[in-house]
C-alpha cells in the first residue's frame, strides 16, 4: 500500500480570502503516488483538542515533491491551520481513498462547489496531461465572487477554454447553483462524456439527478465525518444504493463514487 | 544492562510486550500495515465479531468533542465465517498474538462463537464483549448485572480453549463487583474500561449529532475514569488487568500500570497516530531503562501512596 505518515513543512500559505487558505507542503511521498481524488489526512496543533485529524482532498499536486490544500476556516480544527505559518510543520497520513477514474472518454465535465473545487484543479490538470486529452468543461459554483475569483483564475491559467461559473448571489456568473449549468455543457449528447462533481451533499445530489436525466456516467466525491481515514473506525458510513440497511464508507470504498453507488436521500 | 523484559502473561499466553490494541481501532491489523512494524506489537485485539455479519448503524456515527470522540458505529462487522477465512490468514502472518474480540444476542451465541473461535489455528485468547448487546429477553445488558456477567464469562469459558478476557462497562454503579463476579465465573482477565456513554447535540439545528443519539466516549478525556476503575478493580481481583481508557503515549501506559494494569489497549489514539503502538512499546522501554527496572513486573502495582 502506498500510505505514508510524515512531517511535512508547509512551504507556502495563501489566503485566498478572510477566510479560505491556500497551504503548500513539503510531502514527497505522498506527492509522488497520489492520484486525484485521493485526500490526506492532516492534525491540527500538537495537543488533544481538536483530538482528531480532519480530511483535506489534495488540491493539486506539484512537480518537487509538493501537495497543496485548500480550506475554508470552519472550526477550531481549520482557524489552528489557518494561523500555520510557512516553516512550520504538520503530520499528514496519505494518499487515502479512491479516487477520480480518468478512464478515456470524450470529454469531461467538473462541477466543483464551494470548497469542493479543490480535487478539481488536480483533476483538471492530470486530465490534461494525458497522451490524448479528452474535452475540458469546468463548472464552478461558491456563495460569492470573492470566494470564486481566484479559483477560477487558477483553471483559466490551467488553459481551461470552457470555464462557467456560478455564484449565489449572483456577483460572478451565473446567478443560482452551479448544478443548473449542466444541462446547457452537455444538453447535445453525454452519454460518451464523464461528470465529475465536488461539492456540497445538495450540489452532490442535484448533479447525480442531472447526470441520470442526460445518461451520463457521474463521479462524485463526498465527504463526511472521519475519525481514522483508513477504515479502521469505520465511522465514516453513507447508505448505500438499493441494498437497503448497507453501507458503504467513504475513506476506502470512496471519498469518490459512481452515483449509482450512492443512496442519495 | 540487559533490556528490560516486557512479557507479560494471561492464561497460558504468553505476549511478547505488554501493549495491544483496543478492539474497533484496529480494524483487522491490515489497515495498519503502512504505519507501523505490526510484530512489535504484544498483540491485536481485532473489531468485535458477532455469529452473523452486521452492518452497523446509520450515520452519522461519529462526532468529535473536547479531547474525546463519540461513537455509535453499531459494532459492524464481517461476522464469524467471513472473519476466520477472509481476515485469519493475514492475521496469522503478522507474528503478534490475535485475540478476537466477540459479541452475541444470547448465552448460546457467545457458546458458539468461543467454541469456533477456540479451535481456530493463530487465535491466541478471546475477550468477551459485555459492553454493549442485550440479552434477548429483559433487555438487561449482559456487562451491569454482576450475575449476568458471570453467567457469560462461565458459558464462554467452559467452550474456550483459549484464554477468555472479559472487557468491562464502566456504565456501572461498582465496577469491582461485576470484575469480581466474572473472575468467579472463571476469566483469565479483564479488561477496562470501554466507552463511556455520552451524547452531543447540536444547538443550532437542536438535534443529536449522533444518528443514535447516544454513543460511546473515548480518548483522552476518559483517562481519568479509566485510571481510577483500573485501580480499583487490580486491588479487588486476582487475575491480571488490561487498562484501557485515553491512552496515547508511554507515559500514558506506565500510570495504568502503576495503577495495577497488567497491559494496556490503545484504542483512539490510534485513529489520530496511527503509529502510536510502536512508539508506546518503545517508550516503555525507555521508561525502565531509565528507572533502572529489569522489567514490566516491577512497575505493576508499584504506585507510591504516601499517607
Amino acid at each position: 500500500m502506498n500510505q505514508f505518515q510524515c512531517q511535512a513543512e508547509i512551504v507556502r500559505m495563501e489566503h485566498l480570502t478572510s477566510d479560505i487558505v491556500r497551504m503548500t507542503l513539503q510531502a514527497p511521498d505522498i506527492a509522488a503516488c497520489a492520484i486525484p481524488g485521493q485526500f490526506i489526512m492532516v492534525k491540527a496543533g500538537e495537543g488533544c483538542d481538536p483530538l482528531l485529524r480532519r480530511p483535506f482532498s489534495i488540491h493539486q499536486v506539484i512537480g518537487n515533491g509538493r501537495v497543496q490544500i485548500l480550506f475554508k476556516v470552519l472550526g477550531k480544527g481549520t482557524r489552528l491551520l489557518a494561523g500555520m505559518r510557512a516553516g512550520m510543520a504538520l503530520n499528514l497520513v496519505g494518499p487515502l481513498g479512491r479516487g477520480f477514474s480518468l478512464e478515456s472518454r470524450e470529454g469531461f465535465c467538473l462541477v466543483g462547489g464551494g470548497m469542493g473545487i479543490a480535487p478539481l484543479y488536480f483533476l483538471a490538470r492530470e486530465l490534461q496531461r494525458l497522451s490524448r486529452p479528452p474535452q475540458l468543461v469546468v463548472l464552478l459554483g461558491a456563495r460569492t465572487a470573492a470566494e470564486l475569483a481566484q479559483l477560477a483564475e487558477d483553471f483559466r491559467e490551467l488553459g481551461v477554454r470552457e470555464l462557467h461559473l456560478a455564484t449565489d448571489d449572483g456577483s460572478l456568473g451565473h446567478h443560482g447553483y452551479v448544478a443548473e449549468l449542466i444541462p446547457r455543457q452537455l444538453g447535445r449528447g453525454g452519454d460518451d462524456w464523464q461528470l465529475c462533481a465536488c461539492g456540497p451533499h445538495p450540489m452532490l445530489q442535484a448533479v447525480a439527478k442531472e447526470a441520470k436525466s442526460l445518461s451520463c456516467p457521474c463521479q462524485v466525491s463526498l465527504e463526511t465525518m472521519m475519525a481514522c481515514g483508513i477504515s479502521a473506525c469505520l465511522g465514516c458510513a453513507i447508505p448505500r444504493a438499493g441494498l437497503s440497511g448497507a453501507y458503504l464508507h467513504v475513506c476506502k470504498d470512496g471519498p469518490v463514487f459512481d452515483a449509482k453507488e450512492v443512496a442519495w436521500l | 544492562m540487559n533490556r528490560p523484559d516486557l512479557r507479560i502473561s494471561i492464561g497460558s499466553t504468553v505476549f511478547s510486550n505488554p501493549v495491544l490494541t483496543a478492539s474497533g481501532t484496529f480494524g483487522y491489523a491490515r489497515e495498519f500495515e503502512p504505519y507501523l512494524n505490526l510484530h512489535r506489537l504484544g498483540g491485536v485485539v481485532v473489531k468485535g465479531i458477532s455469529l452473523s455479519p452486521r452492518k452497523g448503524n446509520p450515520p452519522p456515527r461519529i462526532v468529535e468533542t473536547a479531547c474525546g470522540m463519540l461513537n455509535a458505529i453499531g459494532l459492524e462487522n464481517v461476522g464469524l465465517e467471513r472473519f476466520i477465512s477472509e481476515k485469519m490468514p493475514y492475521l496469522r502472518e503478522i507474528g503478534t498474538k490475535v485475540i478476537v474480540n466477540i459479541l452475541g444476542d444470547s448465552l448460546d451465541d457467545y457458546r458458539l462463537l468461543a467454541a469456533r473461535l477456540s479451535e481456530v489455528e493463530g487465535v491466541h485468547a478471546i475477550e468477551v464483549n459485555i459492553s454493549c448487546p442485550n440479552v434477548k429477553k429483559g433487555g438487561v445488558a449482559f456487562g451491569t448485572d454482576a450475575a449476568m456477567a458471570e453467567a457469560v464469562t462461565r458459558a464462554v469459558c467452559e467452550e474456550s480453549g483459549v484464554p477468555v478476557i472479559v472487557k468491562l462497562s464502566p456504565n456501572v454503579t461498582d465496577i469491582t463487583l461485576i470484575a469480581r463476579a466474572v473472575e468467579n465465573g472463571g476469566a483469565q482477565a479483564v479488561s477496562l474500561i470501554n466507552t463511556l456513554l455520552g451524547m452531543a447535540i447540536d444547538s443550532r439545528s437542536r438535534r443529536p449529532k449522533l444518528a443514535n443519539i447516544v454513543g460511546g466516549l473515548s480518548g483522552p478525556a476518559i483517562k481519568p475514569v479509566a485510571l481510577r476503575m483500573v485501580w480499583q478493580v487490580a486491588r479487588a481481583v486476582q487475575i491480571p488487568v488490561i487498562g484501557i481508557g485515553g491512552i496515547s503515549n508511554a507515559t500514558d501506559a506506565i500510570e495504568f500500570f502503576l495503577a495495577g494494569a497488567s497491559a494496556v489497549q490503545i484504542g483512539t489514539a490510534n485513529f489520530v497516530n496511527p503509529g502510536v503502538c510502536d512508539e508506546v512499546v518503545r517508550g516503555i522501554e525507555e521508561y525502565l531503562v531509565e528507572h533502572r527496572l529489569q522489567g514490566i513486573q516491577g512497575l505493576i502495582g508499584a504506585l507510591i501512596v504516601d499517607c
